[in-house]
């Protein structure tokens, strides 16, 4: 069930339908930065299908022009870790 | 169920911080004010500010909690230092708090094995053990070494307990090795410590040189700030002055590389060209400067009981004219490598009426055998065209460490310092026995240890029992094998608070497990004044307690209750307002505790419900008391003092045998010995160890490629490390240099314990090494 983080680089001048487009989707949470053209996207999936298929929504988006990823994480690769990071 | 959602909630922070990392890397000044409302939307995470935990920018953040568990960090945007922006190692500091390691049990040597014991046992072992030796071996053969990583409620306790309680002036603490240069250069110049300026200098100033200073890695929050306002401005220049190629010359708008050590000289240089282009302001020298020189071939402490005690000898503006002879451009340029013409532009950009210049340093003019001589020197270029105290015209002395200022310097943990003046001084004596509740006599009015000394008394055996807080001096120590052999040393008693295991609590008889940053109530005085209150945010792990509150324990089982009467509820706000009443003057006055609690940092001298922004400037500034524009009052002839310096070489300079210079410092990525970043997985991944970086043309001359082994060996010690060519930094031909954050590789067991005579300041940028293809 992987947790990605992206910066994402809207075409120009479609930062607001950028964000209010990925917002939309299920599992994507986008936030912008205030003076720049960028926003920060994490995604959390629940497997490997919907992440996937969360994978060619995205590319299929037309006003994003990239997308490029800051950070992985999937509970299957890090099982031993769990309680050390429980609250 | 909860548990599941706080886990998930948390590593979503932690991708988006990434993300908001990288991005703040790529576009300096970027911020991000919609994750809040969208966190805050969801309901999972409330904000609480708090000062940053590294470095001594004092970036405020925004702490984000989930439950009883910081989850996440952002910049403030209430606080004027960041205004909302973060680095790498802000936005993960919280990650730092859960390493899998943290120390959260007392431990005690039993049988030569660490076996873990209740923290009370703990305490009361270390209060009888010091006992005995004080009775065993006098007051003076017991010692607290600290740290600008301190709160300054841990650095105010300390002294009180050790200098007003146990009579012992053998207080010190780690920000000698960063920040005592800088203090001695204040005092000489201003008769007072700490910047006249504040950051605003930065938006302010069209000119900006960097001395020895890789703020892009080391103050990258500064730098952005410094980015950001060439960019929006037409008129502002930044100039890297340098021994090696870094992030920050890449970003200048030009390099200027110098031979090490060789800065006194330029520095000289620059003021021979104001001089000889009569670029001096008259009008300002002649009101608020006097012409002094000082002793010199002054040594380098490497011997044991070293002492030295400067002289100052007034001298005239003729003299310190014909002293600068010696300094043309074309003869320091034989000197430092750097050219004429060079030198005759930057001193161009300080003697131009029309621009405002600032001057940025950290560890490269302080960590230096001659560092306060240097840092005198550069205040030397700002007096003599009157470019100080005012907007944009600041000689700005940074410091590494979240409280080097606020707990090292204003509470004055090191051996000559009270929280007001220094104990030779029977009126800040007295002022300390008043305001502790002491018998009069109670504070010794002698000095003992420097920390080099220090460490060398424990190896001795002068000191024999050693309490050592949030700082990790087998890791920083130079020419550390010694010192490491001391504190080994039979019937020698050592006592290590700290977070995570580290190779000083390897040598502990006892371990306190400490409570961090925001698990704690406290305080952080950052670079410009700035006083940084947080709250307790979230719990210490297991028995974990804050340093304060180790050492009150202990001075209690020592019989000062009196003493240390707080509760545990209260004791931070009851301590501060008693440190305040050693500052009670418009020089110094520091905000009240309520103040503090609201606001995001609070610069002092705080009078009449204001913070002071420039020093020594009548209309900032409510100590200027003279009548006129600037009041220097800290020296009693009310003047600045301008400094014959001279150009002296280093300690020990490469030779035939010992052919390359030495220089060590830091990456942005991880904070000084690495103990909290290396826990951190992303900070850790970044840069996962330590390497030697070389200049090409070197390392093609020894076979070396990237990656490879190179062995550095220098008199007292090597070490063999991976070789970086071409990294983030490069340095020239015949010099190496590395970072000292891993300690799987002690570079310090190479480096040498020269320092400043008058600073008593180690210089780890400066010895002499030979390499060999390992
Ligand atoms: S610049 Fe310093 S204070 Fe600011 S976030 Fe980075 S480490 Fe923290």
């Amino acid at each position: 069930m992987p947790i990605l983080g992206y910066i994402t680089i809207p075409q120009s001048g479609a930062k607001d339908r950028l964000l209010a487009e990925l917002n939309d989707i299920e599992f994507c949470e986008a936030f912008p930065a205030e003076n720049a053209d960028i926003l920060v996207l994490v995604t959390d999936t629940p497997d490997k299908e919907t992440e996937e298929q969360l994978q060619q929504q995205l590319k299929n988006i037309p006003s994003l022009e990239s997308l490029s990823m800051t950070f992985g994480y999937n509970d299957e690769l890090h099982k031993g870790e769990h309680d050390d990071n429980e609250a | 169920m909860t548990m599941k959602l706080d886990r998930r909630s948390f590593i979503k922070s932690a991708a988006a911080t990434s993300a908001i990392a990288t991005a703040a890397t790529l576009f300096p000044g970027i911020t991000f004010a919609g994750w809040d409302k969208l966190q805050d939307a969801s309901g999972m995470i409330t904000w609480k500010k708090a000062p940053c935990r590294f470095c001594g920018t004092g970036c405020g953040v925004l702490v984000g909690v989930s439950g009883d568990r910081a989850v996440a960090v952002k910049g403030d945007p209430n606080c004027s230092v960041n205004k909302g922006l973060c680095c790498v190692k802000g936005y993960h500091s919280v990650q730092a708090l859960y390493g899998k390691d943290r120390l959260t049990t007392a431990k005690v040597r039993k049988n030569g094995k660490m076996v873990e014991v209740p923290i009370k046992d703990a305490l009361d072992l270390i209060a009888s053990k010091m006992k005995e030796t004080i009775t065993k071996h006098g007051k003076d053969s017991v010692a607290m070494y600290g740290s600008g990583q301190w709160t300054i409620p841990d650095g105010y306790v300390a002294s009180k307990l050790f200098k007003g309680c146990l009579g012992t002036n053998n207080v010190e603490a780690n920000a000698r090795l960063c920040m005592a240069s800088a203090v001695t250069g204040f005092l000489t110049t201003f008769g007072t410590d700490e910047p006249m300026g504040c950051y605003e200098d930065i938006e302010e100033a069209n000119v900006i040189i960097t001395w020895g200073n890789n703020m892009a890695e080391m103050h990258p929050v500064l730098f952005s700030r410094m980015l950001a306002s060439r960019k929006r401005k037409t008129n502002v220049e930044i100039i890297d002055f340098a021994t090696r190629y870094t992030r920050t010359s890449q970003a200048a708008d030009k390099s200027i590389i110098f031979k090490p050590q060789t800065d006194l000289a330029v520095a000289n240089a620059i003021c021979y060209e104001i001089v000889r282009n009569d670029w001096v302001n008259w009008d300002f020298v002649h009101k608020h400067t006097a012409f002094y020189k000082g002793k010199t071939n002054i040594g380098y402490g490497l011997e044991d009981h070293f002492k030295f005690t400067d002289k100052a000898e007034p001298i005239s503006f003729e003299d310190f004219k014909t002293f600068l002879k010696d300094y043309t451009p074309e003869r320091v340029e034989k000197i430092s490598g750097v050219s004429a013409r060079d030198i005759r532009y930057m001193a161009s950009l300080y003697g131009d009426p029309a621009k405002k210049v600032t001057s940025f340093w950290c560890m490269g003019m302080n960590q230096h055998t001659r560092g306060t001589w240097i840092n005198n020197l550069v205040y030397n270029i700002h007096l003599l065209v009157g470019k100080i105290s005012t907007p944009g015209n600041s000689p700005f002395s940074l410091t590494g460490q979240p409280s080097a200022c606020g707990t090292v310097r204003e509470v004055g943990t090191l051996t000559h310092k009270l929280p007001h003046g220094v104990v030779m001084n029977e009126g800040h004596r007295k002022m300390a026995e008043k305001i502790w509740d002491l018998p009069a006599g109670s504070v010794d009015p002698k000095p003992t240890y420097h920390t080099v000394e220090m460490f060398r008394a424990l190896d001795r055996g002068d000191i024999r029992f050693m309490w050592i807080q949030v700082t990790n001096p087998m890791v920083t120590m130079p020419k550390l094998k010694r010192y490491r052999d001391g504190a080994l040393k039979e019937d020698r008693f050592i006592v290590v608070s700290d977070v995570y295991p580290t190779p000083t609590t390897d040598v502990a008889d006892v371990i306190l497990p400490a409570a961090m940053w925001v698990e704690q109530e406290g305080m952080f005085g950052n670079s410009e004044r700035r006083t940084q209150h947080f709250d307790q945010i979230v719990p210490p792990p297991g028995e974990a307690m804050s340093d304060t509150w180790q050492l009150i324990e202990v001075a209690r089982r020592l019989g000062f209750e009196k003493q240390f009467p707080w509760s545990e509820e209260e004791y931070i706000g009851k301590i501060w307002e008693e440190y305040r009443k050693f500052h009670d003057s418009p020089k110094h006055n520091m905000a009240p505790y309520k103040v503090l609690k609201a606001r995001s940092g609070v610069q002092w001298p705080f009078v009449n419900g204001k913070e002071t922004r420039w020093r020594f400037n009548a209309k900032h500034d409510p100590a200027c008391s003279n009548g006129e524009d600037f009041h220097f009052y800290g020296k009693k002839n009310n003047k600045a003092w301008i400094w014959a310096r001279p150009y002296e070489p280093a300690a020990e300079s490469p030779d035939q045998e010992y052919n390359f210079w030495l220089n060590t410092g830091r990456v942005v990525e991880h904070w000084h010995t690495g103990s909290m970043t290396r826990r951190v997985p992303i900070l850790h991944n970044a840069v996962p160890s330590s390497y030697v970086e070389l200049n090409p043309d070197d390392a093609a001359d020894l076979g070396v490629v990237n990656g490879e082994m190179v062995k550095i060996i220098s008199r007292r010690g090597e070490i063999t490390m991976p070789a970086q060519i071409n990294g983030r930094g490069v340095p020239p031909r015949g010099m190496v240099f590395v970072p000292f954050f891993d300690e799987k590789y002690l570079i310090n067991e190479v480096t040498l314990d020269s320092f400043c005579p008058i600073s008593k300041q180690p210089d780890y940028k400066k010895c002499a090494v030979k390499l060999e293809k390992a």
